[in-house]
């Protein structure tokens, strides 16, 4: 059975009709070709499908679509307007907080929910606010380095 | 020196900062169906009947395949990549099962349908009769009398035997020796975990008869090749492989996967495109493992503390099937670096390639290399202990000098280049060791169990002279391609036989080329991953697409300079000899008479006014292929404390002087280290894969299967000397693997190092809090 959901997603807003079981990763990345959330795992640890709903982190795949009815979402497109790098992600480029990119996404989205809620983190802080993104190229030491960049900045 | 060693912030950045890189999983091609596979639950099963009606009957299915349709339509098996010895047993690897399977997770038939979620239900409805067989996991029980045949054609489960230098030899420097340290111990099977779960797609066009595979993978013209040569039977030049923005490799994605074969063959069998995404379970289980030795090594010593000889008995659990390299990982990528850094004189090793009812064993990061090091560096550091010496000292009084260069070691290589007691010193000053030693004493007067460890290591990357490793059974050459285009507008395209999945070619090969031709970075475009556009090339594994693809652009770019002189010479109305090419113009010396790059390259493109038999036009194709290994160096050092309650290991310092050769980009190169450590690190304390005795593998998720997180690590100090490699045209050596081969030896012995006074040993890794807790808990101490 379809279920009729809307959903604003970075700025637009979509009326679509999805199954009950349809997760919410799979709607952005499947119905919106929204694929710069990615699916690195199916046990909802690995993070790189972090995304905001109402302005909070959550992974994607860990939530139905038809929960997010009625939801503000951001994902990784809507961060830089323009082709114009935000603040975060021009210290990921600065610092080299990136190598394969797989998980730099969802690093940015937690990343930048962090700093909305501390915008002057320790860099024990950081360590730990990330263990919920896996990054199996840069052994964190970059990201975190960019993180602490970025809130000098912002 | 315009771009080069300068560190230039990547061009590739951008796309992935603002979500749009493309993975293969991103790509959706019209009319796309998706494959799900079967997969065994069983370790060993026969399959006695696959019954597919009700699964056929499931709304939205198109179809379902099995093992025994692919053997029947023709579908080979998937080829081992290296031979080891002319009586090697090579036990074929189809790409679904036909008629038994011999993993948790070995394909047994594929369901095709409109969309994933309908393919997976469909696959629920497939009815397998499995008749389950006797198993064996552990290398070192399949290889005893009476074990399960994985393979009935494979006795006592054994692939290949294999030995490297002189046994007598070595056996006489034993028995003159003073001093003889040994170990037994288990390298642990790892999981690489990409972050990217692997990818395929197949689409076949019946129009123009040929077909288009998208794969994550580090080497795509390698696949097209084993694909259409050895498994599929198709025209090369009809299929073209595209291996788009790959998150993550760490050498998981370098072999010919079943999937790979799987979505080639149902595109061309239903006319749609096909494609498989694994989920992070089917990773898990299928993705090549990495490791897995179980080994005896001893090491002798004079009653100077000088190597006499090296000892090593290897069982390399290869898997239940030969993947691509699994064969040239524990032997000629193991056994030649056993001389490490030192001048041992003797050394003798023997292999024994095992198979077991496991997912197949291959190339993991560092490859051979990190079990190598392991193995040595652990002897030298227990060495030590056992005959009070210092750590440090004692690898200082057996390191091969400066001035013994070229150097042969016993075990087959020539080392071109080294200084490794620069990179020791600078490592101990770095750490201030004196007063590290100093500090460790007094604190553990506090109670406090601190360790300092060492890895003075070696590879041998840069893979590889072609003529060597022919000879040494690999059935491809390891040579690089590279092609540049120069644009009438003077604009460069650059076309790499390399693949990036994160090291950065994009930028770092701009750098060469906008340098060499004096052009801005954004003139210069990297193009890598596409065999439709890109000359044959061998992919990037081994820490070698600096070092080699590196080198096949400077040889195209030798052929670009050499053309633009002779047609900047025709406009100068001067002698090739008399000009001199300095920052992108052509200048006659001594003159301000000059012409720039832009100039040539359009009037190579618009030939009016062109020199005597030129060909018009400014595209040039360079092959390279090295005349050696290239042998990058270092020594890591590592401080941890161990917490007396929990047994927890936690670092302290961890601090890195590795000499890469020269450098195009440091920024990369740290990068390229960090990542290397925290893998290694993941090793020594957090990794490990495990199969139960009925051989289902019991660490198949995130959940089960620990790697480093973000706050499981430190800042990492690194620094470098610099050694020029003298045989390439960069004097590069490559930077991708040395992290990881340094720091499981380094974190391992700071460990063993803090409980060496408590009488502990050795300890197996991961290097976990209950291993350590019950250690110190063992002896009554704690």
């Amino acid at each position: 059975m379809k279920h009729s959901i809307s959903v604003t997603v970075n700025g637009v807003t979509h009326e679509a009709s999805v199954d009950a079981r349809t997760l919410l990763v799979d709607f952005l990345r499947d119905h919106l070709h929204l694929t710069g959330t990615h699916v690195g795992c199916d046990t909802s640890q690995c993070g790189a499908c972090t995304i905001h709903i109402d302005g909070a982190s959550v992974k994607a795949c860990n939530m139905f679509a038809v929960q997010a009815d009625g939801a503000t979402i951001k994902t990784i497109e809507g961060r830089a307007s323009n082709g114009t790098l935000q603040p975060l992600q021009e210290s990921f480029k600065e610092e080299h907080g990136l190598h394969c990119g797989f998980c730099t996404p969802g690093m940015i989205m937690s990343a930048a929910d962090l700093l909305q809620h501390n915008p002057n983190p320790s860099e024990s802080e950081i360590r730990h606010a990330l263990e919920g993104n896996f990054c199996r190229c840069t052994g964190y030491h970059n990201i975190v380095k960019a993180i602490q960049s970025a809130a000098q900045k912002m | 020196m315009g771009y080069i060693g300068s560190a230039v912030k990547r061009v590739e950045d951008k796309r992935f900062l603002t979500g749009k890189g493309q993975y293969t999983d991103d790509i959706v091609l019209p009319n796309m169906t998706h494959a799900v596979i079967v997969r065994s639950p069983h370790a060993h099963a026969t399959i006695k009947s696959i019954d597919a009606s009700a699964a056929l009957a499931h709304p939205g299915v198109v179809a379902v395949f099995t093992g025994q349709d692919m053997v029947d339509d023709g579908i080979a098996s998937l080829p081992n990549g290296w031979a080891i010895g002319e009586d090697q047993n090579e036990p074929p690897h189809y790409p679904l099962a036909p008629d038994r399977a011999r993993h948790v997770g070995d394909g047994v038939a594929v369901v095709i349908a409109e969309d994933k979620a309908t393919a997976m239900d469909a696959a629920e409805k497939v009815v397998v009769d499995y008749e389950v067989l006797p198993s064996v996991t552990s290398s070192e029980v399949a290889i005893a009398p009476g074990a399960p045949l994985v393979h009935d054609d494979a006795p006592n489960n054994t692939s290949f035997l294999w030995e490297l230098g002189e046994k007598a030899a070595t056996d006489e420097a034993f028995e003159k020796a003073h001093h003889v340290t040994t170990l037994e111990f288990v390298n642990q099977r790892l999981v690489a975990n990409a972050i990217e779960p692997r990818s395929a797609i197949g689409d076949y066009n019946p129009y123009r008869d040929d077909l288009t595979l998208y794969t994550s993978s580090q080497n795509p013209h390698l696949i097209r090749l084993l694909m259409c040569a050895f498994v599929m039977g198709l025209p090369e030049h009809k299929v073209r492989v595209v291996s788009p923005d790959v998150g993550g490799g760490f050498g998981s994605k370098i072999f010919h996967y079943p999937e790979e074969v799987i979505c080639a063959w149902t595109t061309r069998k239903l006319g749609r495109p096909v494609k498989w995404t694994a989920q992070r379970s089917e990773s898990f289980l299928t993705d090549c493992h990495g490791r897995d030795h179980i080994s005896k090594a001893e090491m002798a010593f004079d009653a100077n503390g000088k190597m006499l000889g090296l000892r090593v008995k290897t069982l390399a659990n290869l898997g239940a099937y030969l993947s691509t390299f699994s064969c040239a990982v524990p032997t000629y990528l193991y056994g030649t670096l056993l001389a490490g850094q030192y001048t041992t004189p003797n050394i003798y090793v023997h292999v024994t390639g095992v198979l077991t009812n496991t997912t197949p064993v291959d190339a993991y990061r560092g490859a051979g290399r990190p079990e190598a090091t392991y193995l040595v560096e652990r002897l030298v550091d227990l060495a030590a202990h056992e005959m009070d010496m210092d750590p440090a000292e004692l690898r200082r009084k057996n390191f091969i000098p400066p001035d013994a260069f070229p150097y042969d070691t016993p075990v087959a290589l020539q080392y071109d280049s080294g200084n490794y007691e620069r990179a020791l010193d600078k490592a101990l000053e770095m750490i201030d060791y004196t007063k590290l030693r100093e500090q460790q004493r007094k604190a553990l007067l506090d109670g406090k169990l601190i360790g300092i460890g060492f890895s003075c290591f070696i590879e041998a990357c840069g893979i590889a002279p072609s003529k060597v490793v022919g000879l040494l059974g690999a059935r491809a050459g390891l040579y690089e391609s590279a092609s540049i285009r120069v644009h009438p507008t003077g604009k460069v395209q650059v076309f790499t036989g390399s693949h990036s999945h994160g090291q950065g070619h994009e930028t770092t090969f701009a750098q060469i080329v906008a340098t060499e031709l004096g052009l801005d970075l954004g003139d210069v475009e990297v193009v890598h991953g596409d065999t439709g556009q890109i000359p044959f090339g061998m992919g990037t594994y081994g820490s070698r697409s600096l070092a080699v693809g590196g080198s096949a652009i400077v040889k195209a770019l030798d052929k670009i300079k050499a053309k633009a002189r002779k047609i900047a010479a025709h406009k100068l109305e001067a002698a090739e000899d008399d000009l001199e090419f300095t920052d992108g113009n052509f200048i006659v010396k001594g003159t301000d008479r000059s012409v720039a790059f832009g100039d040539i390259a359009l009037t190579a493109y618009v030939p009016h006014d062109y020199p005597e038999g030129v060909e018009p036009g400014l595209e040039e194709n360079g092959f390279y292929d090295p005349v050696n290994f290239t042998y990058p160096f270092g020594t890591h050092i590592s401080v941890v404390e161990i917490d007396r309650e929990t047994g927890k290991v936690d670092l302290l310092r961890y601090v890195c002087v590795d000499d890469v050769g020269n450098v195009i980009n440091p920024m990369i190169v740290d990068g390229q280290m960090h990542g290397g450590i925290a893998q290694g690190i993941g090793q020594a304390l957090y990794e490990g894969a495990h199969y139960d005795e009925d051989g289902q593998f019991i660490t198949g998720s995130f959940m089960d299967y620990n790697f480093p997180k973000a706050d499981a690590l430190i800042n990492f100090e690194t620094d470098r000397t610099v050694t020029p490699c003298p045989h390439n045209p960069l004097g590069v050596k490559g930077a991708g693997e040395a992290g990881a081969i340094a720091a499981t030896a380094c974190v391992a012995n700071a460990v063993m190092d803090a409980l060496y006074h408590r009488g502990v040993k050795d300890l197996p890794m991961p290097l976990t809090p209950e291993r350590v807790w019950k250690a110190l808990n063992s002896n009554g101490h704690a």
